[in-house]
């Protein structure tokens, strides 16, 4: 196994990325890709030797996000999408606000097209490791894509009026 | 959007949001998009929210590993683990012993998940949970030779199986043995190693001679009964009980584990 931190490391931070972006906590993230390296190691050995790491360990992830740590989020306290701290914003300009928060309004999409939008738009895995990776065919993942993104749309736009309305 | 070949569908302006077009392909979006302005300012909408998405996320990127995501702190946090669990066993450990020293996990690099024959297994796994069903409702006879006569129980499965046995040890989990009896298996013998926990449930580890390559755990559910079958070095291990999966699984991988950790730590010490 001695080979396993050489090639594990180098993802570590996509995992630590996926993983925050999906839980929203720092410390949970971590929680979460400790146990996705965990689980990673002790199948190594069952690992396709000509297969996609990147891939294999981001499918690791979702599942366990999905299986397990979804549940474990949603018993914690919700941080409401006014209190979420963005980062390096300054909300001033309308172009700046038209989408300053979309990681918090991607909060708001089902599991799937939060994953759909992560794992294509900031991964930048291709449409056919995503439709492996999701367990779904490819159609599916364009068609997906597109109706993850018109919703994150519009929930940047009903952020928007609601931010407006409140600093009038 | 509609129309031949060349008409842009969605698709199309999806891929081209991802920066996934070129040649004809793109010129043909980027013509559609200069004409319909309504389209364009959605498209250009969506980029930007994509490019957003990931700049508000390139900080986390960015930071450097905690060290508890090492994974040379992952793998010493693994071993201090296996070898408490080991040390728990204590005396009757788990190891069926396949071959000092090369372990299952160096046996097993190269595998293909996908490739690896999976009727074997599955036989396996049928014969386990059958032989579960007959026997573990069994109240006067449920094994043929009981615990207080282990090793002779051990010296006689592993002399008609051709494979040194010793029975696991799973008072972690809180089932103790009971014993064991030898059953028609495959083409051979099979052993059937039986536990109980305090609250009366059973469980059984089935091993037998098996043909096929190494697999990874499949795991089978029938009627009540899970199993998680694999198959190594020429044979089957079944792990079966009235357990949901994941309470069966840790008992299984702890079966792998064990030996895995065993070798791992005999290794480094």
């Amino acid at each position: 196994m001695a080979d396993a931190s050489a090639l594990l490391e180098p993802q570590i931070p996509a995992l630590r990325r996926y993983a925050y972006a999906l839980l929203r906590d720092h410390d949970l993230a971590d929680d979460l890709v400790q146990d996705t390296l965990e689980r990673a190691l002790s199948r190594w050995a069952f690992r396709r030797d000509d297969g996609d790491l990147r891939a294999w360990l981001f499918a690791i992830q979702r599942n366990l996000y999905v299986s397990r740590w979804r549940q474990r989020r949603r018993r914690g306290t919700p941080v409401a999408l006014d209190e979420a701290p963005l980062p390096g914003v300054a909300p001033r300009q309308e172009a700046t606000m038209e989408v300053h928060d979309v990681l918090a309004a991607l909060d708001q999409l089902p599991e799937e097209q939060k994953s759909l939008l992560l794992l294509v738009g900031v991964e930048d895995f291709s449409y056919d490791d995503a439709a492996r990776l999701l367990g779904m065919p490819v159609g599916t993942v364009m068609s997906r894509l597109s109706r993850a993104r018109q919703r994150l749309r519009a929930i940047v736009e009903t952020g928007r009026t609601t931010l407006l309305r409140r600093v009038k | 959007m509609t129309g031949g070949p060349d008409a842009i569908i969605e698709d199309d302006l999806q891929a081209y949001v991802d920066g996934r077009l070129d040649g004809a392909r793109l010129a043909a979006v980027e013509a559609y998009l200069a004409q319909h302005a309504e389209v364009r300012e959605r498209v250009v909408l969506e980029q930007r929210q994509r490019a957003a998405l990931r700049g508000q996320l390139e900080a986390k990127f960015a930071e450097p590993i905690p060290p508890r995501l090492w994974i040379a702190n992952i793998q010493a946090a693994r071993r201090r683990r296996l070898r408490r669990w080991t040390g728990a066993a204590a005396a009757g450990l788990l190891l069926f012993t396949v071959g000092a020293g090369t372990g299952w996990m160096a046996g097993r690099r190269g595998t293909d998940l996908a490739a690896t024959t999976a009727a074997p297994t599955t036989a396996v796994a049928q014969n386990a949970s059958a032989a579960y069903r007959t026997f573990v409702v069994e109240v006067a006879h449920p094994v043929e030779v009981d615990a207080q006569h282990q090793a002779h129980l051990l010296q006689w499965l592993s002399r008609r199986l051709g494979k040194p046995l010793v029975a696991p040890d799973l008072g972690h989990f809180g089932y103790r043995l009971m014993g064991g009896r030898l059953l028609p298996g495959g083409r051979g013998a099979a052993a059937q190693l039986m536990y109980e926990d305090a609250g009366g449930r059973r469980l059984t580890v089935y091993v037998r001679a098996a043909e096929g390559s190494e697999t990874a755990f499949r795991f089978q559910h029938e009627g009540e009964a899970s199993t998680f079958a694999w198959i190594d070095q020429g044979f089957g291990f079944a792990v079966t009980g009235a357990l949901p999966r994941e309470e069966l699984l840790p008992i299984a991988e702890a079966v792998y584990h064990g030996f895995a950790g065993d070798t791992d730590a005999v290794r480094k010490n």
